[in-house]
């Protein structure tokens, strides 16, 4: 270190008797002045005319511009601490993963969650509930075994958990404190960290074995090209064909495949801290969990009103695995083909 | 109302470690946690360079803007302070922080990491029991009309802590007044300024070169000695 940098009371009041000569002065101000100039200039500036004599001298002795270089570039140094990362003076993308994090996926969740929503209200004020376009016929068949149903409402019910909770996260803080008050808050996000974090593997385990046992049914083929292309029955008046899923339903299971395992994959990441995981990992981990989690949970909502709401008859098949021959045929008619001698009347099995 | 900060003078950290201790000390942080630390850069090589780093207290605090339970609050002294009830240990801070100042307890499978711990500029937390406050958060020895134990115990008081305006003053002069004719600083001035040959005025003339602030700005020269 450089004996110079401390200087005593006593030497700078003596140097005021030392004096020198007014030319001396005014070329001193110029010169400081210069300093400042060449302390505001860019760097590269800096670079190309001064540097590379300054930097010389200044090497040994000085925290020069390489010095600052290696801090923003996070550079790793020597450290006591046993701390992560500790011997890093920077973190080098904390800053942007706050940009993206604040700037665009809080807000960006929102719009996709509200523009769902409102899609749905609309449709829902517009159009209606889809009703069975004929009477019941009282007779029904088989849709989804019991392991079927219970693998979707295990999978429904820790989705909406961490949904419900990870919203919450997002989103909580800027207005439950004000409703609710702080106790209420404190208690309410402690319980949702607890409950999206060990919620959260149990429902990738269900969710795995869903999209496993699921996958033979949600293969495109021809018959969904054509279900396309007529919007699910919104272009034109006919209700087009359909083998036992139709192509919505096969395109909600692929979004459900891709970004569910992302959803998944990237919230182990965030939940097991403990194989070392650096910032950079975690910055990234919650970045692509917050985008891929909440474009599910607006996609989820249409799935949710086609479920209930949204059309007459199609809740019965996930609750009692029947399903009305009407809504078989309406909905499902290639599939309804298929299984129509297995028709059992609805007292035998409810 | 003042700001208060950290400065660390990296010409003078001599990384003694001695402000890490003073911390841990008036903290009595748990096991493993260590508030302060120094890092040094280039370790044996001629440019090394030692500073030390604990929380900035961040007028725009990165921490606080992810904080997803919204603990965190900044006293009127722009101390950023969190409440450890509040806490979830989610980590986001860490993730956000420039300066790697949150710390937890541990590292455990479904994000189980405790409480977040940081440097409280020693200003505790917010607990109305004195002892529990200590417990929980550490010293609270601004309440005592102090300023941190590091800053206060460093040795060649490098680390310095208090109000923005002043440390920047203190730390303006020093840069202004430090050096010789083949420092770095100096030897843009032609090699003319060596310790003891410079007038109070042309000092004073240099300082206000190098001044950023009106407030600097607008002082009269005398006072910049004055201050030394
Ligand atoms: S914890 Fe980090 S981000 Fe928060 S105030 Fe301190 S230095 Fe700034
Ligand atoms: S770990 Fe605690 S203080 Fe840090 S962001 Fe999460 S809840 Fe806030």
């Amino acid at each position: 270190m450089n004996t110079y940098t401390t200087q005593t009371g006593s030497t700078l009041r003596g140097a005021r008797s030392t004096g020198i000569s007014p030319v001396q002065r005014l070329k001193m101000v110029a010169i400081s002045l210069l300093a400042l100039l060449c302390l505001t200039l860019s760097s590269t500036l800096w670079a190309s005319t001064e540097a590379s004599d300054a930097e010389n001298r200044v090497k040994g002795n000085f925290a020069g511009a390489g010095y600052w270089r290696e801090v923003s570039d996070g550079t790793e140094g020597y450290t006591t601490s046993k701390g992560r990362e500790h011997g890093k003076l920077i973190n080098v993308s904390g800053e942007t993963w706050r940009d993206w994090r604040n700037r665009w996926v809080s807000p960006g969740g929102l719009y996709a969650i509200g523009g769902s929503l409102g899609l749905l209200t609309l449709v829902y004020l517009l159009i209606g509930p889809l009703k069975l376009d004929k009477p019941r016929t009282g007779k029904v068949v088989e849709r989804w075994k019991r392991f079927d149903r219970t693998m979707h409402w295990f999978v429904a019910i820790t989705f909406l958990i961490l949904g419900f909770s990870g919203f919450l996260i997002m989103y909580g803080k800027h207005f439950v404190p004000d409703l609710f008050g702080y106790t209420f808050w404190k208690n309410l996000i402690a319980f949702c960290k607890l409950a999206h974090n060990y919620i959260g593997p149990i429902f990738s385990l269900g969710l795995i074995v869903m999209l496993i046992s699921w996958m033979k049914h949600n293969f495109f083929n021809k018959v969904d090209l054509k279900w396309f292309l007529q919007g699910g029955g919104i272009i034109g008046n006919k209700h087009p064909s359909a083998g036992f899923l139709n192509g919505g339903e096969k395109g909600w299971y692929w979004l459900l495949f891709f970004g569910g395992l992302t959803v998944v994959g990237s919230g182990l990441v965030l939940d097991f801290p403990i194989f070392g995981q650096l910032r950079d990992t975690m910055q990234w981990a919650n970045l692509i969990h917050g985008v891929s989690s909440l474009l599910l949970l607006a996609a989820s909502f249409g799935h949710i009103y086609i479920g209930t709401i949204g059309s007459e008859g199609a809740l019965e098949g996930m609750k009692t695995g029947y399903v009305d021959e009407t809504w078989a045929k309406q909905h499902h008619d290639l599939w309804y083909e298929e299984v129509k001698d297995q028709a059992v009347d609805e007292k035998e099995v409810r | 109302m003042a700001k208060m900060k950290f400065l660390c003078d990296s010409e003078r950290c001599i990384e003694c470690n001695g402000c890490v201790t003073a911390c841990k000390n008036a903290n009595e942080t748990e096991w493993g946690i260590q508030r302060r630390r120094v890092v040094t850069l280039d370790d044996g090589e001629p440019t090394e360079t030692s500073i030390s780093v604990a929380c900035m207290h961040c007028t725009d605090a990165p921490c606080m803007a992810v904080c997803p339970t919204d603990c965190f609050y900044q006293t009127d002294d722009g101390i950023v302070l969190h409440d450890k009830d509040l806490c979830i240990g989610c980590g986001y801070c860490l993730f956000a922080c420039p300066f790697g100042a949150p710390q937890f307890p541990t590292e455990g499978a479904f994000g189980e990491r405790g409480k977040m711990d940081k440097c409280t500029f020693c200003a505790g937390g917010p607990e109305e029991d004195p002892i529990v406050e200590k417990e929980k958060y550490g010293a609270n020895r601004i309440k005592e009309g102090k300023l941190p134990l590091c800053a206060e115990m460093c040795s060649t008081k490098a680390l310095l802590a208090g109000d923005a305006q002043v440390v920047s003053d203190i730390f303006r002069e020093r840069v202004v007044y430090r050096g010789h004719k083949d420092g770095a600083w100096s030897s843009l001035e032609g090699g003319a300024a060596t310790p003891g040959q410079m007038s109070q005025e042309e000092m004073a003339a240099r300082a206000e070169a190098f001044a950023t602030d009106a407030t600097f700005a607008s002082n009269t020269k005398g006072d910049i000695i004055a201050k030394a």
